[in-house]
Order: structure tokens, then sequence, then C-alpha cells
């Protein structure tokens, strides 16, 4: 390792143990309204959202227009354990593991998604996504035990500011290691060409299998803390207005870059939160822009490009800059 | 250009965090109506803004609600939920959190009301609906009241208005399986039917959104019921009564307060005639301090006034009551206050409360004729 | 028993009349553009709120016109209407990201859907809106079963529609400028063909029917409200993919067999709420194991 690579790693992880520190005390300090103390949490929430989604989307160049459905998976689970088998006392220690489990159970249902997408690209893998989102909604809908379409709730609010930031971080950090390794490579050759990737000995079915695990995976987590915030999920929130939400922070921020995950998620929520004045127009606004975007910058804000810290010492793959 | 994006970033964080910080009361009472403004049945929560938005310009009118030596102003804060769950339970969060409310009014939809209920239970901050018939509501809650009877007496009401006054032997049932109200109130009304020696020959469900029912229909009309129990919205009813009748289903039809807007009347023709429903009040029947409302009501809004709306004024003269007699503004002393109370004269009728957040009260049947609603009859408990 | 089920028969093809109208517009735009026009499902529901108007302003005439007239006027009205709004939205969203990857076409598509959900919202209040009766005659009683002249109405003007696209697209010059766009798109300019016209037109044609069904479903169901062509949309949509997307008879078989789905579900499944989850599952079968469809072509990727 180059000592520039050891500088900037000791530097991210200084900075990260800081973030953290903060985001554990600033909430009961009472220097900022608890209001933007919610606000960053879901801007957080989505965050690993985007980030979880930009793996397959943008990196991988497939098109999964149905992430809320394993959101949706990793909420459910989660809330599950915290109401019905955990006791209450012990729920605020079992978070992370609730958590985790969560992000199992939908990184379970990832593979569900994985297999089609040997088979099938383009449209028909979108439509595949597609279909396992409204899937999963209906199935939610109809299991009486978790309140099927009315909701589930009971769950307490173990979701803080510190939690929210811990699993950005972890997010961030793996996804960033995975896309800076062989891994992201393979990923990327599949996205440029896949049939080209394979013929060069890139395992194609399982970059594909693990990408689609890791993504759904994270997409879970996001989904407990969600429930955890919000104490009360049901299948509507988990449609595929809730998908296309993901696709606009994606496609906003910048496809196949972190950095533009971060600041898609950033924008997105934050907006909307600043433009609730309008009332309904803010409906009409949102996606007046984002054709906008799509028309005018369909690469996004920071399409494939990074930031400066989150850049490697050296290009892996010569078509970024 | 990185930096530029990044400085935008951190500009639209501090524009939000700016009227962030702090931020004392002052000298007015904050209320928070969480209200059915958009979504499927937009009347629901327009009646519940205008019903507070008038008892807060008449206190106002008056200098403001007396508290020790000092007078308070009254500020409404209106926050639409979409009649969705999800975002009720998000407007809750957000009165309590960002707005700092004392209390909050509404949702009005019982499958609104219960999420919202639970965070205002676990966040200590007061609740009445007005119009949430479903017992989840309030069930275990301290923090949580409402202004309207529950459902098990609706249920048994209307089953009973089947059997006595319809001479039904048989009945059918349509709902909505998606919303805990329409399921809460068909399934009392199925368990009150069947006590009373009837049969229900008939339970379908649907969900919300559909607008064919023609399957559901058609399994009713095989089983050919006394008559068609059809406990949901005004927006929903309408359809179904149409497809009943298109159908060949000739037996009359009974609703719940659910039907209680006049909306309904509008959106439905001539099928919708000799049904009858159970709701909260009838202009028909107006008492005094009924009349004093619905005169007020009709001269600041050009119209009469629903039940949401004579609902949401007493459910915010109730915590009105409770706040003078508390004296404070404390959340857990106005509390206690509102559960102290014992009966409650009100627009929509006498309220006992028996110690829980749910009051005893009569309800009316409403006779659908000649295109109006019409008083029937009172069923007291 | 056979009464439940032949009433429930003429029910599913009531419906399915409806699904295949809509189908149809997204398989025309498929065909043509290989792209999936979610707005689809929406402009649907801009349709029966136009033939709405259309209705309202022609019965409020002093002159009492016959309601088949009041009919056949809201009927052409939105139709017409309707297509300049498919034609315009194309324009303005579409064309320009003709060479754009699919991705951008697709979230675009959403995104108008989106906004014209919310522009209908805001402009017109959530109240829903009363569809008026133009239909009066009585049902007939027929073998015990209860047939209404709306059902009779709606099944063939449909089949008629069907009918007339089919041999438009199998007779006519326009026609075969559509399939040949259908099959090669980069070629067909070479032949002179207008291509941006025949594209126009096919989202002329495929919003023109789309208001058709608007005004059926309107006739049918008469309480409008903004977000009522979401899920019309997307069974719409599953069936002009079951059927075979790019295929017009496909999309009028895919409408037919989503229409006994939602009518039989509840029959066989314990509750209505099991429809979505038949529909999609469905789907997702067919996808895994016939992607292109029951009445499609296989396509071969070219290297």
């Amino acid at each position: 390792m180059t000592t520039s690579n050891k500088r900037k790693n000791l530097l991210t992880w200084l900075g990260a143990a800081l973030l953290l520190a903060v985001a554990y005390f600033l909430p009961d300090t009472g220097l900022l309204n608890p209001y933007v103390v919610q606000i960053l949490m879901y801007v957080g929430i989505n965050m690993i959202l985007t980030l979880a989604l930009n793996l397959v989307n943008g990196y991988m160049g497939e098109f999964s227009v149905g992430h809320a459905g394993f959101m949706g998976i990793g909420a459910y689970v989660a809330a599950i354990l915290t109401v019905a088998v955990l006791p209450r006392a012990v729920s605020a220690w079992c978070f992370p593991a609730v958590l985790l489990v969560g992000g199992l159970a939908a990184a379970a249902a990832g593979l569900i998604v994985a297999y089609p997408s040997f088979r099938t690209r383009g449209d028909y893998l979108a439509i595949v996504t597609l279909a396992f989102n409204m899937i999963v909604k209906s199935v939610l809908e109809n299991i009486d035990a978790l309140g099927g379409p009315r909701g589930y709730l009971g769950m307490p609010r173990l979701t803080n500011l510190f939690w929210v930031a811990a699993w950005v971080l972890i997010t961030l950090i793996a996804l960033r290691n995975l896309v800076q390794s062989n891994f992201g490579r393979g990923i990327m050759a599949i996205r440029e060409d896949e049939l080209a990737a394979n013929l060069t000995s890139v395992d194609t079915r399982r970059l594909k299998l693990y990408a689609f695990l890791i993504s759904a995976f994270f997409t879970g987590v996001a989904g407990g803390l969600y429930a955890h915030l919000l104490q009360f999920i049901n299948p509507r929130s988990f449609s595929i207005l809730k998908s296309t939400d993901m696709l606009v922070m994606v496609y906003l921020g910048g496809v196949g870059s972190l950095t533009g995950s971060l600041l898609g998620a950033t924008i997105f929520t934050v907006l909307l939160e600043l433009l609730r004045f309008l009332g309904i127009w803010r409906w009409v606004l949102g996606p007046l822009l984002l054709v906008l975007l799509m028309i005018f910058r369909p690469q996004g804000l920071m399409g494939f490009k990074e930031a400066r810290w989150l850049r490697p010492a050296r290009w892996l793959v010569s078509s970024e800059q | 250009m990185i930096w530029q994006k990044r400085s935008l970033v951190w500009l639209i964080l501090v524009i939000l965090l700016a009227p962030g910080c702090g931020g004392a009361p002052g000298d007015e009472i904050r209320i928070g109506i969480n209200a059915e403004l958009t979504g499927s049945k937009p009347t629901v929560g327009d009646s519940c803004k205008k019903a507070m938005e008038l008892l807060a310009s008449q206190v106002n009118a008056a200098g403001g609600l007396k508290l020790g030596d000092k007078k308070y102003r009254l500020k409404i804060l209106v926050e639409d939920n979409e009649d969705k769950a999800e975002s009720a339970a998000a407007v809750a969060q957000k009165l309590i959190s960002q707005n700092n409310v004392l209390a909050i009014i509404g949702p009005n939809a019982s499958g609104n009301a219960i999420p919202a209920a639970r965070i205002c239970e676990d966040n200590g901050v007061i609740m009445i609906s007005p119009w949430s018939t479903n017992p989840k509501t309030t069930e275990g809650k301290k923090f949580v009241f409402r202004a309207c009877f529950i459902d098990d007496f609706q249920g048994l009401v209307m089953a009973k208005f089947a059997r006595d006054h319809l001479q039904a032997q048989t009945a059918a049932v349509l709902y909505d399986v998606a919303s805990e109200y329409n399921k809460g109130i068909a399934e009392f009304f199925k368990q009150s039917f069947e006590a009373m020696g009837g049969r229900v020959v008939a339970f379908a469900s649907y969900t919300k959104d559909d607008k064919d029912f023609s399957s559901q229909l058609t399994t009713i009309k095989a089983a050919n019921p006394g008559v068609l129990f059809l406990p949901n919205y005004y927006n929903e009813v309408p359809l179904q009564v149409q497809q009943a009748r298109r159908l060949g289903i000739t037996c009359p039809f009974i609703g719940s307060d659910s039907w209680g807007s006049p909306e309904i009347l509008t959106l439905c023709g001539v099928e919708l005639e000799e049904s009858y429903f159970s709701t909260h009040y009838a202009p028909d029947i107006a008492t005094d301090t009924a009349q004093k409302f619905i005169k007020a009501y009709e001269a600041k809004y050009g119209k009469k006034p629903d039940d949401v709306a004579a609902l949401t004024y007493d459910a915010g003269k109730l915590l009105l009551t409770a706040i003078s007699q508390a004296g404070t503004l404390e959340r857990q002393k106005v509390r206690d206050a509102l559960a102290a109370v014992q009966e409650f004269e009100g627009v929509t009728g006498s309220m006992k409360f028996h110690g829980t957040g749910d009051p005893i009260k009569s309800a009316v049947i409403i006779h659908v004729t000649g295109c109006k609603f019409r008083f029937y009859s009172t069923v007291s408990p | 028993m056979l009464q439940i089920l032949a009433q429930n028969v003429l029910n599913a093809l009531q419906l399915g009349s409806v699904y295949a109208l809509i189908a149809l517009g997204y398989t025309m735009v498929y065909g043509i553009l290989t792209m999936i026009n979610f707005a689809h499902g929406d402009i649907f529901m801009v349709s029966a709120y136009l033939a709405l108007a259309g209705a309202t302003f022609l019965l409020g005439l002093p002159v009492g016109l016959p309601l088949f007239l009041v009919f056949t006027g809201a009927l052409l009205f939105s139709m017409l209407v309707t297509a300049l709004l498919g034609v315009t939205i194309e324009r303005l969203a579409y064309r320009p990201l003709r060479q754009a990857p699919r991705v951008s076409a697709v979230i675009t598509a959403l995104g108008v859907g989106l906004f014209l959900e919310n522009f209908t919202l805001g402009l017109l209040g959530p109240e829903p809106r009363h569809f008026p009766t133009l239909i009066t005659l009585a049902p007939w009683e027929v073998a015990g079963l209860t047939i209404t002249p709306l059902q009779v109405l709606i099944i063939l003007l449909a089949a008629a529609l069907m009918i007339l696209l089919d041999l438009l697209v199998r007779r006519t010059l326009l026609g075969m400028a559509m399939r040949a766009i259908s099959y090669n798109r980069p070629i067909v300019p070479l032949m002179g063909v207008p291509v941006d016209r025949v594209i126009s037109l096919t989202f002329a044609l495929g919003s023109a029917i789309a208001a058709a069904g608007g005004l059926m479903y309107g006739l049918a169901y008469p309480v409008l409200d903004p977000y009522m062509g979401v899920r019309i949309g997307w069974w719409a949509f599953i069936a002009a993919v079951v059927g075979g997307i790019g295929n017009i008879r496909g999309a009028m078989l895919g409408g037919f067999i989503l229409g006994t789905v939602e009518v039989f579900t509840p029959l066989i499944l314990p509750s209505s709420t099991y429809r979505d989850f038949v529909a999609f599952s469905l789907l997702l079968l067919l996808l895994v194991f016939k992607p292109t469809g029951l009445l499609g072509r296989p396509v071969f990727e070219r290297v």
C-alpha cells in the first residue's frame, strides 16, 4: 500500500469515528430541533438505499426497479423480531442483530431475483424485479397476522442518529472496498459488455448473484431502520412508488458513483421536506424535475465521478477519469 | 464543480437547521390537526379542518383561552395525512417533534388513527380522534381519546335495526379488508346479527381502490340475503350500490357512519334510495347547542356541517375544557384533566366517559329518501 | 353454480375488454420504440376526465340532446384530445431520449405518469367525481343471467376497435410502416418512411384507443379520482406482456386473461387481496418460462 493510500485510510477511520461520536451525542444536547434530527435520519436511510441500489443499477448496469421489495422484507422481519419475538427490555441491545437478520432475510429474497437475472436483461429484468416487488407487497397484504393491508405496529423507536450514521458508514466502506476491488472490476465489466466479460473468464453468474445479495442485504437493513423510526409499517410503504423514489435518488446523484449516491439521497430527502409548503404541487414539481433531468443530464449529477476522498490512489478502470 | 455541489448541500442543510434551533411556545396553545385532506375521502379531512378553525376563530375572537390570569391564543396547525396510514404516522411524528403541539385532533379514519395513536401514546402527546370508531384506536392507551361511540356498539345498532325494523332473517356483508374500520365493524355486525338469531349468508371482502365488485356481488346475489350491509366509505358505496342494483340485487342496503358525508348523494343516483345508516348526529333534531354550531358553521363556510365537523367541534371543545380545568399547558396534567371528565354536553349529544377514552353515546339512524338524509330514530346504549 | 360461473364470465369479458383496449396502447408503443410507456395508465385516467368534461358540457347545453349523441360526442372529444396529449408527451418527453439508454426512457415515463396524476389532482382537487349516466336502458334477464346494455356496449365497442386496429396494422400502408419500424428501425428511414410521423401517429392511435377504454370505464364505474389509472395501468401492462409485448393480438388475449384473473380470484381464493399476487405471479412465471409472452416471437440477441 502506498503512503498516500495509508494516510487516506487513517483519515477515513478517524473521520468515521468522529462522525459516530457526533451522531451519538448530538441529539441529546438539544442543539438541533428533533425534527431536523429526524430528517437527518431519513437522509441516512435513503443514503443506504441509494448506495445499495447503485451497486446493481449503476455499477452493474442492470435494471432493478423492485428494490422496495427487499426493503419491505427487511422491515417486516426486523419488526416481527422486536414486536413478537424479543422481550421489550432486550430489544434495544439486540437492535444491530435484529437489523442483521432483516438484512439477511432480504438477501435471501435477493436470491429469488438473482436467478432470473442470469437469463434476462434490460427490460425483461426490469419487469421481473417489478413483479417481485408487487408480489412481496401482495404477500404481505395477505398475511393477516402481520396486520395485512392495515399495517403492523408496535415497534419501539430504536433507530437513532447514531445507528443510522453507523450503518451508513458500514455500507459506504463496504461498497467502496467492493467496488474498488476485483469484484468491482468484474461488475463493471458486466455492465460494459456481458458477453465479452464471460469470454474473458469473469464468472458473471457468481458476480451477479453476489451483487444482488449484497444490494438486497443493505436495502433490508435500511428497511429495518425505517421500521423502527416510523414505528409503523404497511405493505403500501414498499410499493413501486418507493422503488421509484430509490431510482430517482440513484439517477439524480449519478450512476456508478458512491458520492453521487450520497448526494442524490441528501438532495432528494431535503428537497422534498423543504418543498412541503407547496402541498400537492410538490408532487407535480418533483416528477417534472425528474423528466427534465433525464432529458438534459441523464448521467446524473456525478455520473461515474467520485469525490476526491473516495477515489483510490490509482484508478483501476481506464473509463473513469 | 464538486465543491460547488457540496456547498449547495451544506447550504440546504443550514437553511433547514436555522429555523429548527430553539423555538419556545410563547403565548399560544398549539393544536395539531392530522386530517385526510387529499386521498379518497377528502370531505372528511376538510370538515375536520373547518370545524377546528371555526372553534379557534371563536375562541380567539374572545381574546383567547383564559388560563390563570393570562389569555392564550389558539394556533391550529393543519397537516395532510393523504388518507394513508404511513403518512398519518409521519404527520403525527412531525407535529410532535417539529411543532411541539400540546395535542393532536385526528386522524378521522380508523385505519389512519390507529398508527397515529400509537405514536402519540409512545411520545406522551394527547390525541383526540373525532370520528374514529374502531376500538383499537384507544385500546390500552392513556393519552388517546375519541369523541364518538365505538364500533361494537355501532355494529349492534345496525344488526338490531336490520332484525327489528327491516325484519331481515339473513344478511350479507361486503367490506374493505384493507381498513381497520370496515373490517372491524363488519365483524361486529356479523357477531351481533348472529347472536340475535339471524344468519349472515355472505361475508365478502374487497381491497381499497377496487372498483369492480361484480364477482363478490354475484356471490351475494346467489345467497339471496334480506339486507346488504355496506360499512364502507362514501366514495366506494356508490359503486357498490350501483353494481348491486345492476346485477339484480333487490334487498335494502344499510350502512354505518362512514356514509355520513352528503357527498355520497352526489356520487350516487336513485340506487341509494330507501337505505339506512347509523351515524353520530342529525341536523334535523338539533338541540340548542347544535343549532348554534350549525348556524355559525353555515355562516362561515356556506354549507351545513356533517358529522365529522360536529364531532371535531366537540373534540376541540372537550380539549379546551380539559386545558382550562388543568390550568396549565403541561401535557400530563391536561391529559389527567381530560381523563377526569365524566360528562360532556356537546353538539353531538351528551358524552359520558367511564374511565376510558371512549364515550358512551347514542347513535342516530338516518333514512336516505328523496335524495336527502332524514332522521329516523335514536338508539341509546 | 353454473349461473354464477356464467355471470362471472360476462363480468370478466367486460373488464377484459377495458384492459385489452389499454394494453393495446402499451404494446403498440413497445413494438415501435421498444419502450414501455408507463405513463399510459395515466393517459387513460386523463381521458376519463376528458370524457367527463365532454359529457357534462353536452348535457349542459340548452338543446336537449339525446343520450346516444352525448355519448358519441364525449367519445369523439375524449379520443381526439387524448390523442393530442399522447402525441405531445411523445414529442416533449420521449423524442429527445430516443438515442439515450433504455433506463432514462423508463424513468422519464414513470415521471410523466406521476406528473399527470398529481397535476390532475392539483388542478381538479381530491374529490372523487361522478360520471353522468349515459346509458339508461334496463338490464335484461336471460336464462337467469343479468346482462346490462352497458356490458354489451363495452364488449362490442372493444371488439370493433380491436378488429379495426388489426385491419389497420395488416392492410394499410401506415400499418406496414409501423410493422417495419418494429422490425428494424435504423433501415426504415432509408426506405422513405417518415419515421417520426409514424411514431407520433402510433402514440395518437394508442392514446385514442385508451380514451375509448376511459369512457367505457367511466360509464361502468362512475366514480373518478386522479389515481385510478395507476392500478389499471399496471394490470394492462401485465396483460400486454403476458400476451406478448409488441404483438397486438397478444394484447387482446392478455387483456381477457387479466380480466378473468381479476374476476375469478375472489371466487377461488379467500379474499380479493390475492388478485395482485396471482396476476404478478402469472407475469413472473411467464417471464421465466416464456419471456416473450404467449403470442410473442422469440428474440435473438445480436453479438
